[in-house]
């Protein structure tokens, strides 16, 4: 009996190892010849140039460690919890980029995550996003792509270890994480809300940084927009557990997406700067408009909008402490020194291009991350408000003034519990930027 | 290459990316109206405009003003007039000079943001400006003269 019953459970585990095999097998797509530029129209290339910029492609497909990569070229690096991955080349190389990847083999990989030659893709190719495109959208990138200059380059190899490596798990991952095709337009809310929902969780893959993610890499479902740690920054909440005192409003957003900066709450650094700067400025305004509608939904900005004066007015108070008078706080003072000239604000509101840290997201996150990376990296006119800039601390400070310096801002700046073991935190801060960023003036 | 605008020029200068901005306009520019004080963006001598705002060039690397309009003490006035050099003049706030040139820059873009600033305002915007030589008393009092001259010459159309 018990010889039968454990025949049984294997026959079952045999079946579904079978099962599972059929459906994680994919057959490669046969080869073509790379398309000519006239197999397009010139409305549908310009049309993907600008979903591509709004997927942010070339961000993650163009090497920036080391040596600066041709765009689209790949080989940028990613590390992950479970290793390194290299992203592939995806301009129309035949021989090392997509040149012989068919319409379907690339959609197939934008829907499903898999490779023309049937393999499983990582899910650091956000994938799982952009399966909710369009079938418009997806021909329309490739076109752009395919009719791109075509680069002979080959990627570093991925550094993810065993298990990890094998590619066969991912199917098991998307049978639970991917949920595949076109995002269902929701009747509950207006076209610009789900129009904003179809570049946020699509195209744009908003979460894909401002979610955290599980042991296996996906993002958690019961957490979505809670924030994130990414590449050595903090992706901040984008629902209502953002700390800013002042809320994330759709006006708020379409600045920070469209021009770089809001004005009550500081600019794109970091990471967020070529989503912003080589991304979101290419789109149309409106669809712009339509993501930041979609995000102060989700933080839901109008319900807790009421608050906003009473913040506002504490926030510039403390703007102007410790500026006036004789201070003995040496704290106060390398404040008012290094940094009050350019973020001190006086009256009711900010002053444009003055950003006030009082109400500053960098400020009031869980973590010293972000701020010790503004500070010791600067905002070039490339990154945030893009006429202006922020110098660069790197050799000014050292980890002790950047730890005085965040503890005083934190206890005078925000109302929230001080940060711990700053001076440690603004040294591996430090570990990960590249290189010095300014010549020693010494 | 970085390439940005210099008093209204176009300006290319071919130096390693993380070169201070400082440098490059005094030594590859050879403007020298802007100062080198402690090379660590603590005393404002070095003050320029970036986009119109005040920025401390020996802590900014050229990197950082790729296709910036950039503005220093030789740019805001062709002969020297501006209302902020006027008042100076005025009110002969100078004593070596030295830190003059990051003081009227610093204080032409916070008449910028304040057009009637109070002793606070000149106070928190002006404190990362140190002067040897203490002429802070003037300072005040030559920002407030030129921000009378300029409410004065706008009523008078």
């Amino acid at each position: 009996m018990i010889k039968r019953i454990a025949a049984a459970i294997v026959g079952i585990g045999v079946a579904g190892g079978v099962g599972f095999l059929a459906y994680a097998w994919y057959p490669a797509i046969a080869p073509v010849a790379p398309p000519p530029p006239s197999t397009f129209t010139a409305a549908q290339i310009e049309h993907g140039r600008v979903l591509a910029a709004g997927g942010y492609c070339a961000e993650c497909h163009t090497r920036t460690d080391g040596v600066r990569g041709v765009e689209l070229a790949g080989d940028y690096k990613m590390d992950t919890p479970f290793g390194a991955i290299f992203s592939s080349n995806i301009t129309p190389d035949p021989e090392t980029g997509i040149g012989h990847w068919s319409e379907a083999a690339f959609k197939r990989a934008m829907r499903k995550g898999i490779s023309r030659d049937g393999t499983q893709l990582f899910p650091a190719f956000p994938f799982d996003h952009f399966t909710h495109m369009t079938d418009e959208d997806i021909d329309a990138v490739y076109a752009f792509l395919m009719t791109r200059a075509p680069v002979h380059s080959v990627k570093r190899d991925n550094t993810v270890g065993f298990p990890f490596n094998i590619r066969l798990e991912q199917a098991g991952w998307k049978l639970l994480f991917l949920h595949e095709g076109p995002l269902k337009n929701n009747p509950k809310q207006d076209a610009e809300w789900n129009r904003g929902a179809y570049f946020a969780e699509g195209l744009s893959h908003c979460s894909a940084c401002h979610t955290p993610r599980n042991l296996m890499g996906a993002e958690k479902a019961g957490s979505p927009y809670d924030g994130a740690p990414v590449d050595n920054w903090i992706a901040p909440p984008l629902n209502e557990h953002n700390p800013t005192p002042v809320v994330w409003t759709e006006d708020e957003y379409f600045k920070y997406l469209r021009f770089g900066s809001a004005p009550l709450h500081g600019s794109a650094a970091g990471p967020m700067s070529p989503v912003v700067h080589g991304g979101l400025s290419e789109m149309p305004e409106s669809d712009v408009h339509a993501i930041a509608h979609y995000l102060a939904e989700i933080d839901h900005a109008s319900t807790r909008v009421s608050q906003d004066p009473k913040a506002l007015a504490w926030a510039m108070k403390a703007s102007m402490k410790d500026l006036v008078g004789p201070q003995v706080n040496p704290n106060a003072k390398l404040y008012a020194g290094a940094c009050a000239a350019c973020h001190a604000n006086a009256g009711p509101q900010p002053v444009e291009g003055r950003p006030d840290l009082a109400l500053n997201n960098a400020l009031w996150l869980d973590e010293p991350t972000n701020l010790f990376q503004v500070i010791l990296r600067g905002i070039g006119t490339t990154e945030g408000i893009s006429t202006v800039s922020m110098p660069s601390f790197y050799h000014s400070l050292s980890d002790a003034d950047l730890a005085r310096l965040a503890t005083y801002l934190r206890a005078t700046r925000t109302t929230l519990p001080p940060w711990t073991d700053l001076e440690k935190k603004a040294a591996d801060v430090r570990k990960t930027l590249p290189t010095p960023p300014v010549a020693s003036s010494h | 290459m970085t390439t940005f605008r210099l008093n209204g020029r176009d300006v290319t200068v071919d130096v390693p990316d993380d070169t201070p901005l400082l440098w490059v306009i005094r030594d590859e520019v050879g403007l020298t109206g802007t100062k080198f004080g402690c090379g660590i963006g603590m005393c404002g001598a070095c003050t320029i405009h970036i986009g119109g705002r005040a920025t401390r060039s020996c802590v900014t690397p050229v990197s950082a003003a790729e296709g910036a309009d950039i503005t220093t003490i030789e740019g805001i006035d062709p002969e020297g007039n501006h209302p902020v050099q006027q008042a100076w003049r005025e009110i002969q706030v100078p004593q070596c000079g030295y830190c003059q040139s990051g003081q009227i820059m610093q204080a032409v873009s916070l008449l910028k943001d304040y057009p009637s600033p109070t002793d606070e305002e000149i106070d928190a915007v002006m404190a990362g400006s140190l002067c040897r030589c203490m002429t802070y008393i003037r300072i005040r009092e030559a920002i407030k003269k030129a921000a009378a001259n300029a409410r004065g010459d706008a009523s008078n159309g």
